[in-house]
């Protein structure tokens, strides 16, 4: 029987394998997570049968839970809109970093003199205090994108406390771990209180453009937690599944950092804005406005296009309508072209999901670095819900937080057209010095209906 | 134990290498589906949750265990189905992926 598991497992290990290269190139991505799900299918039955599973009302429990749990999850998954997607994958990241601290729970409440070894203990230990983290962690930053929890929280002294919490937590884990196998009840629950509360200390004073890294930082967290447990439980499908996940969460944050210019460390030990904000300068220029029905007949005469689209598109459900004007100008002649931020949207990669959804087809979708040269022979350059990725500050003013980002040069085209619901300062706070440049004029409205009258205008030409 | 001392520390490597190798050629456009996709992996966590819940003895030690196999279930269940229906709209988009190796 042991083989059969032993099989399936190594089965399911490779299938994860598999599937996560596939899903590394849009062609196969498909099949890849489709194969990755049959070797989850594959891992959870054969577990079935474990020789270390037993008795009737485990047997009870185990599937009341995977049916309560799956059943919730399958639910608010097909659910969710596309925008909300990020805080969703937090959501999902959180539970499984919880589920790797209930594991290690078990194991350190059943740990005798008889059983464990110091090795194991310290490996448990660690496994839960990362999956703690990421468990409470992950909730913070699913509670902030979901606009549970508004502002970062702030106090004097918070990076001491913090500090202080994660130590008193280490050295509470050192001692469960040299103590072979003799834990009291009362420090086994300080010590998963004491980590909880590091996650979300640790969470609260990151501000909601952080978060995408941090949430991809907290999935690479939950990966190593199970690799761990995976040692623990003596589970090689665990342990390699775990750890694969964990070594690539880690890249895919260094990616994201990287494409957001914040290192990793100013964005868990700094907070975005706040103090350094103070010395904003004055800006030259005014704001002018122009309507829906000028901004549109300007396009249709264009000869290049380039719309710079941001999460305000998508949350205001305008992309299905912007896709619409774009073939309506593509008709004439014009060439529509998309010009996508690595941070466009909530995370790297998200505000293709969007665009893909609405029907835009990605070989007229680009990135930064494959169209921010083209910016100067456009004659219109279209930003809609996008404010920070394109504000000329981040090249020009070394006081500013966003100094130094990549950002897409929209200022450069002859005619920038920014469509945005109202005045004032985007997602990050900073004032937008492109709204005052003499090539750019504001178009106010809501973005599903700016769209719609911009359809509107140039199907008025004929 | 099947996974014993040096033999643990020579999986962890060589797995993180896999690991780091699989995902460094990712075009960006496929960033969060992947991240997606590499949650719902780990929602391989199930399978340990049923084994801790399937040796569970006291009612605490069972409590923990069924919370432990609902949020792993919700990992991996919803892991799947929000990856899954990102990706069914990439691919009825047109098939060309000249878009970017870069990461």
């Amino acid at each position: 029987m042991s083989l059969i598991i032993n099989l399936a497992y190594f089965a399911a290990a490779v299938l994860f394998i598999v599937g996560l290269k596939q899903m590394s190139s849009p062609t196969t991505a498909r099949p890849g997570i489709i194969w990755a799900g049959v070797g989850m299918v594959i891992a959870t039955l054969v577990t079935f049968v474990h020789p270390e599973i037993s008795g009737g009302v485990n047997y009870t429990l185990i599937i009341l839970g995977i049916a309560i749990g799956g059943a919730l999850a399958w639910w608010s998954g097909k659910k969710v809109a596309m925008t909300d997607m990020p805080q969703m994958i937090a959501l999902y990241n959180g539970m499984g970093g919880g589920a790797a601290a209930g594991i290690g729970a078990i194991y350190l409440l059943q740990a005798t003199p008889e059983t464990v070894t110091n090795t194991g203990l310290a490996i448990a230990v660690t496994g839960s205090l990362i999956g703690s983290v990421a468990f409470s962690g992950s909730l913070v930053a699913y509670a902030k994108l979901e606009g549970l929890m508004k502002k970062t929280f702030t106090f004097g002294g918070q990076q001491v406390v913090n500090i202080a919490i994660f130590a008193i937590t280490v050295l509470l884990g050192f001692m469960m771990a040299t103590s072979g196998g003799e834990i009291g009840s009362f420090s086994l629950l300080l010590f998963f209180v004491l980590a909880l509360a590091f996650g979300v200390l640790m969470t609260l004073p990151i501000g909601g453009a952080d978060m995408p890294v941090v949430i991809s930082l907290y999935n690479a967290l939950t990966g190593l937690a199970v690799g761990l447990k995976g040692i623990v439980l003596d589970n090689p499908a665990l342990m390699i599944a775990g750890i694969v996940v964990g070594a690539a969460g880690t890249l895919l944050t260094q990616l994201m950092a990287k494409a957001m210019n914040r290192p990793i460390k100013n964005i868990l030990f700094s907070q975005f804005g706040g103090s350094s904000g103070g010395a904003e300068e004055e800006i030259e220029g005014t704001m002018k406005e122009i309507q829906a029905n000028d901004a549109g007949i300007m396009m249709a005469y264009a000869e290049k296009v380039i719309i710079v689209p941001g999460y305000g598109m998508a949350v205001a459900q305008a992309q299905h309508k912007i896709w619409e004007f774009t073939q309506l100008l593509q008709k004439r002649g014009v060439d529509v072209k998309f010009a996508i931020h690595p941070v466009a949207g909530r995370m790297p990669g998200h505000m293709n999901v969007l665009l893909a959804e609405a029907g835009v087809p990605y070989d007229i979708i680009f990135d930064l670095d494959e169209i921010n040269e083209e910016f100067k022979t456009a004659d219109v350059a279209m930003v809609i819900g996008a404010n920070d990725v394109v504000n000329p500050v981040a090249r020009t003013n070394p006081e500013s937080p966003i100094y130094g980002m990549p950002i897409l040069n929209a200022d450069q085209a002859r005619n920038v057209i920014c469509v945005k619901r109202g005045k004032g300062a985007g997602f990050s706070g900073i004032e937008n010095h492109l709204f005052y440049a003499d090539n750019n004029q504001m178009l106010y409205g809501d973005g599903q209906k700016v769209a719609a009258e911009l359809v509107a205008s140039v199907k008025a030409l004929g | 134990m099947i996974i014993e001392g040096f033999i643990a520390l020579y999986i962890f490597m060589l797995a993180a290498f896999t690991g780091y190798e699989i995902i460094s050629k990712v075009p960006v456009i496929l960033h969060t589906p992947l991240m997606s996709g590499s949650n719902f992996v780990h929602g391989i966590v199930l399978v340990g949750t049923m084994v801790a819940l399937g040796h569970a003895q006291t009612p605490l030690e069972q409590a923990i265990g069924f919370v432990a196999v609902i949020l792993a279930a919700g990992n991996a269940v919803g892991g799947y189905v929000v990856t899954e229906r990102m990706l069914e709209m990439f691919t009825t988009s047109k098939k060309d992926d000249k878009k970017g190796d870069k990461a």
